[in-house]
């Protein structure tokens, strides 16, 4: 009987693969469900298994073209992708985080460890914790969230700090739109975020995990859990980790629909039971973190590096990347783009290979107008800014910055002035309140983008909108208020007829890099 | 854990012992969970449908906390509604990458086809995740790509308009 590989993946499911896998039992083909291979335009995309092994490739197909795909009705199809292992595509990536992300079943153990699963933390078990802080440290990782502060130094704060217990806390509460990266890690290969997480436990001395899951996420969610019974199940985690001396408990909590606790400190109020609230800094999360505990916080995709980090060595891992950019970053191509998906690569190459290269340009066909790095909360930039090197430090000198890696794709209809609205109208709607700045300064910044782009008092309403940016950027508690002007500012300065202002008069607006763009100071997004 | 304040007043009798008793139930099951005012609001709402007025009290008195402490956790997220659920939710990304892909004329039809329904809702989120295969949305709770205001009344025939 034949073996018919189907995407389990939520964006698979959400164009029709669920109807497809039922579509192949009923042709009576042997269905498996992976995750997805990134290669997001394509689904739902159906893989036959020769007898070879060989996984062949079919894109977006339909339920009722099962039959005929078995038969091999479609192999001169330009929809036929041949070989997956071997389409440029993919082979021209360096999938480490997403090595099996696609490949195995998502919640098969003996597939994951077969693929190289487990080996950091059987290496980590048998160093001193010190020694495993080390490791991570050499490797140059740097949290994968936004901030981009390096993960050995927060580990290292919580390994030497004092308490009884300790906390790691998985941030999965990935809000901003045009990243899927943490959800299709945790739906495709979520043994390789338990790992990362039963790690960063063993070098610190925590017992207990969490990881914080947004509702908006059912899929991830069911597959999470499954895995954390299995891992339990096979000893993974619980009383004695792989059989040895560390104890790690772990436990999935949902969030409830609040962009605000994607920042790491109202994630931690809300893991306590309260509202999402941001909290000041200092005392920072690595002392005083959840229930006041020494807590690692780290995004998805830091936590999943750092299995091949602890496997192959920190310094296989440092010779990936440029700069103070290390290892790789897993760029999220979205909106419209002809060739949506997951990219992972080193980091240092350009904008324009991901955009233009791996993204095909538009889905339109119309050209590109703009590209919005890191969130709701990146900058948009031109076609002429897309020779910037995807590195943290060349975004920040460029008023960007990478973030997490996710980049949005708008053609030539995009109005950058409604864009800038839709920001700060964003962050009004989803600001928790705390700090005025953020929660009055955003209402306050659609009146007076509303007033531009309406030509009421340009000038004045140009000054008193930069006034408005500066207090933000600068008086904003964590990355909301301090990042909204962001995306702001470099709509106004690079399109500023969209707002019916002159190139003058948008130049007359002074530019600072928000400090919450390079700092480290170990903020997540948003 | 020290109580909070003075003793409240008793709580009048809730006007669904039957539903009291199970929210009691529930927050009971979750008490012993580190942090577990979220976890005990989800399943309530899994349960019931929404958060009433009348499950604070029992919710505060289980966790010994205040009502205002549930009350501003409630009214802090937008998952803890605290009206029954339509018979039928949609609801659509807004966020930056779907707009790309032009989900405001996806929203604003859904918002125009059922105005003033009381059987379907038609609300806004902000990013589901499936931003290379937007406009996205959720049909009572099954994700969708691709959501054109075509695609979009093939998959909810026979709702009420």
């Amino acid at each position: 009987m034949t073996t018919v590989w189907v995407p389990c993946d939520a964006a698979a499911v959400s164009v029709g693969s669920d109807e497809v896998a039922t579509a192949f039992e009923a042709a009576g083909a042997t269905v498996r469900r992976n995750g997805s291979r990134g290669m997001l335009w394509n689904e739902p995309l159906v893989e036959v298994e020769a007898d070879d092994g060989t996984r062949w490739g079919y894109a977006t197909v339909a339920p009722a073209e099962a039959g005929a795909l078995l038969a091999g009705e479609l192999d001169a199809s330009p929809r036929a992708l041949g070989p997956m292992d071997e389409h440029p595509w993919l082979t021209a990536q360096n999938r480490v985080s997403f090595a099996r992300v696609g490949v195995i079943e998502p919640t098969d153990l003996a597939a994951y460890r077969s693929h190289g699963g487990l080996a950091g933390l059987e290496r980590a078990l048998t160093l001193d914790p010190a020694a495993v802080v080390a490791e991570v440290t050499t490797s140059g990782l740097r949290g994968r969230g936004g901030a981009g502060f390096p993960a050995g130094i927060k580990w290292e704060t919580v390994r030497t700090a004092q308490a009884a217990t300790k906390f790691v806390v998985c941030n999965a509460d990935e809000g901003d739109s045009g990243t899927f990266a943490d959800r299709m890690l945790i739906e495709g290969d979520p043994f390789t975020l338990i790992e990362g997480m039963a790690i960063a436990a063993v070098a610190t001395g925590a017992t207990e995990g969490f990881v914080y899951l947004r509702s908006e996420y059912p899929h991830a969610l069911r597959t999470l859990r499954r895995a954390i019974d299995i891992a339990y199940a096979h000893g993974v985690l619980g009383q004695s980790v792989l059989g040895s001396d560390h104890r790690f408990d772990l436990d999935v909590r949902v969030g409830a629909g609040a962009y605000i606790c994607g920042e790491e400190t109202s994630m931690l109020d809300s893991l306590e039971g309260k509202r999402g609230e941001v909290r000041a800094k200092p005392p920072i999360p690595a002392l005083r973190g959840l229930f006041g505990q020494p807590t690692v916080v780290n995004n998805v995709l830091t936590l999943a590096a750092v299995p091949m980090v602890l496997a192959d060595g920190g310094e296989a891992y440092a010779a990936l990347g440029t700069g103070r950019s290390r290892g790789t970053q897993v760029f999220q191509l979205a909106g419209n783009v002809a060739r949506g998906g997951i990219v992972e690569a080193d980091f240092g190459l350009s904008l324009r290979e991901l955009v233009e290269g791996y993204g095909g340009g538009t889905a339109s066909g119309r050209p590109v107008k703009a590209v919005q790095v890191g969130g709701p909360l990146g900058a948009y930039l031109p076609p002429d800014r897309f020779d910037l090197p995807m590195d943290y430090e060349a975004f920040a000198e460029a008023d960007a910055m990478v973030g997490h890696g996710g980049i949005v794709v708008f053609d030539d209809t995009m109005d950058a002035g409604a864009m800038a609205r839709f920001a700060m109208e964003f962050c009004a709607k989803e600001s928790c309140g705390k700090c005025t700045p953020c929660r009055l300064g955003s209402t306050r910044g659609v009146e007076v983008i509303d007033r531009i782009r309406a030509g009421t008092d340009r000038e004045a309403n140009l000054v008193l909108l930069e006034d408005l940016c500066a207090t933000m950027t600068k008086g904003s508690l964590c990355a909301m208020g301090g990042l909204t002007p962001m995306p702001v500012r470099s709509a106004l300065e690079h399109f500023p007829e969209d707002f019916g202002v002159t190139p003058d008069q948008a130049d007359g607006v002074a530019h600072d890099i928000p400090e919450s763009a390079t700092s480290t100071d170990g903020g997540a997004r948003p | 854990m020290r109580q909070r304040g003075p003793t409240p007043a008793p709580a009048p009798a809730p006007a669904d012992p039957a539903r009291a008793a199970s929210v009691r139930a529930i927050a009971e099951g979750l008490s012993g969970v580190r942090g577990p005012l979220l976890p005990v609001l989800h399943e309530v709402v899994a349960t019931h449908g929404y958060v009433h007025d009348d499950d604070l009290p029992v919710v505060a008195d289980v966790l010994n906390l205040s009502r205002a402490d549930v009350l501003g956790v409630v009214s802090f997220y937008h998952d803890f509604r605290r009206t029954p659920p339509p018979a039928h939710r949609v609801s659509l990304c807004r966020a930056e990458a779907c707009q790309a892909r032009g989900a405001e004329g996806t929203v604003a039809d859904a918002t125009e086809r059922w105005a003033g329904s009381s059987d379907v809702e038609v609300g806004e989120v902000f990013c589901l995740g499936n931003c290379a295969l937007g406009p996205a949305g959720m049909l009572d709770g099954a994700l969708h790509g691709r959501l054109t205001p075509d695609r979009l009344a093939e998959l909810t025939q026979g709702w009420e308009r």
